[in-house]
C-alpha cells in the first residue's frame, strides 16, 4: 500500500472548521512522497478545494443544522486524488452553475467558488446519496 | 478577526493580521471597509502581507469593497500579496482590476 491515504473526517456544520480541514489537506499533500509536481502548489490547491467545497455544503446546500456533521473523505492513491464532501441539505443542480466570464467581467458577484474547484480539479460531480448529496472532485496526480 | 487600522493623511491603511481570509472571517473585513467608507474616508489601502490563504468569499469581499469605493469616487488598493494569494487573483483575473503594490510604502508613494 504505497502512498495510499484514505481519511474520513466529520466536523460540525460551521465555517470555523474551514481552517482545520484546509490545513489537514495541506499537510496530506506535503507528506506525499512524490518527486514530480509542485507539492506546495498541490497543498494550497487541496486547502482551497476543501474550503470551497465545505462552504458550498454549509451555505448553498442549505445544510444549516449545526447538529448535523459535515462529512469529508479524502482519498489519495498512486495516480489520483479524490475529495468527497457530503451534505444533508436540499442540494442543487451543478449543471446549472455556469462559470462566470471573468475575462469580460472580473467583478462578477457570484460563481467564484465552483469556478475555483473546476479550475483546480479534473472532474467535479454533485450527486444524490441515500441521506443527502455528495460533491465529488477528482484530480489525476503526476 | 485581527485588523489594525492606521490613518495616513486622507488614506486609511487596513492591516489584515490573519493567515486566512475566508468564509469564516471575511464578513468582518467587509464590515470594517464599509464602516471606513461610511465615515467619510474615500481611499483605503489593504495590507495583506500576513494573509497566506484566500478563498472565493475573501475575494468577494475585496470585489465588494472595490465596487463600494468606485461608487463613492474613492479607491480600494492592495499591497503585500503572497504568492498563493496572487495566484488566486490571476486565476479569477482580479489582478487586472486592482492596483496592487509590493509594500505599504510603495503604495503610499503612488497616491
Amino acid at each position: 500500500m504505497k502512498n495510499v491515504i484514505d481519511i474520513e473526517i466529520t466536523v460540525p456544520n460551521q465555517t470555523r472548521y474551514l481552517s482545520l480541514i484546509g490545513k489537514i489537506g495541506e499537510n496530506i499533500a506535503l507528506e506525499l512522497d512524490r518527486s514530480n509536481g509542485d507539492r506546495e502548489a498541490l497543498a494550497n490547491h487541496l486547502n482551497l478545494v476543501l474550503t470551497e467545497a465545505m462552504v458550498n455544503a454549509i451555505k448553498h446546500a442549505k445544510a444549516t443544522d449545526p447538529d448535523k456533521g459535515l462529512h469529508i473523505r479524502i482519498t489519495i492513491s498512486e495516480k489520483q486524488l479524490a475529495i468527497r464532501v457530503y451534505d444533508s441539505g436540499q442540494g442543487f443542480d451543478l449543471k446549472t452553475v455556469t462559470n462566470p466570464d471573468f475575462e469580460s467581467d472580473p467583478l462578477a458577484e457570484r460563481g467564484r467558488g465552483i469556478f475555483i474547484i473546476r479550475s483546480l480539479m479534473d472532474s467535479v460531480k454533485y450527486k444524490k446519496t441515500k441521506c443527502g448529496n455528495v460533491l465529488e472532485m477528482k484530480k489525476t496526480l503526476s | 478577526m485581527d485588523l489594525k487600522t492606521e490613518l495616513n493623511g486622507n488614506l486609511m491603511v487596513i492591516f489584515v493580521r490573519e493567515e486566512r481570509l475566508d468564509a469564516h472571517n471575511s464578513d468582518e473585513l467587509k464590515a470594517e471597509i464599509n464602516r471606513t467608507f461610511e465615515q467619510g474616508t474615500k481611499d483605503i489601502l489593504l495590507d495583506l502581507k500576513e494573509v497566506r490563504f484566500i478563498d472565493s468569499s475573501g475575494l468577494g469581499v475585496l470585489v465588494s469593497g472595490f465596487k463600494n469605493a468606485s461608487t463613492r469616487q474613492g479607491s480600494l488598493r492592495l499591497c503585500g500579496l503572497q504568492t498563493q494569494v496572487k495566484s488566486m487573483f490571476e486565476l479569477t483575473r482580479l489582478h487586472r482590476v486592482f492596483d496592487i503594490f509590493q509594500t505599504v510604502d510603495e503604495a503610499l508613494e503612488n497616491y
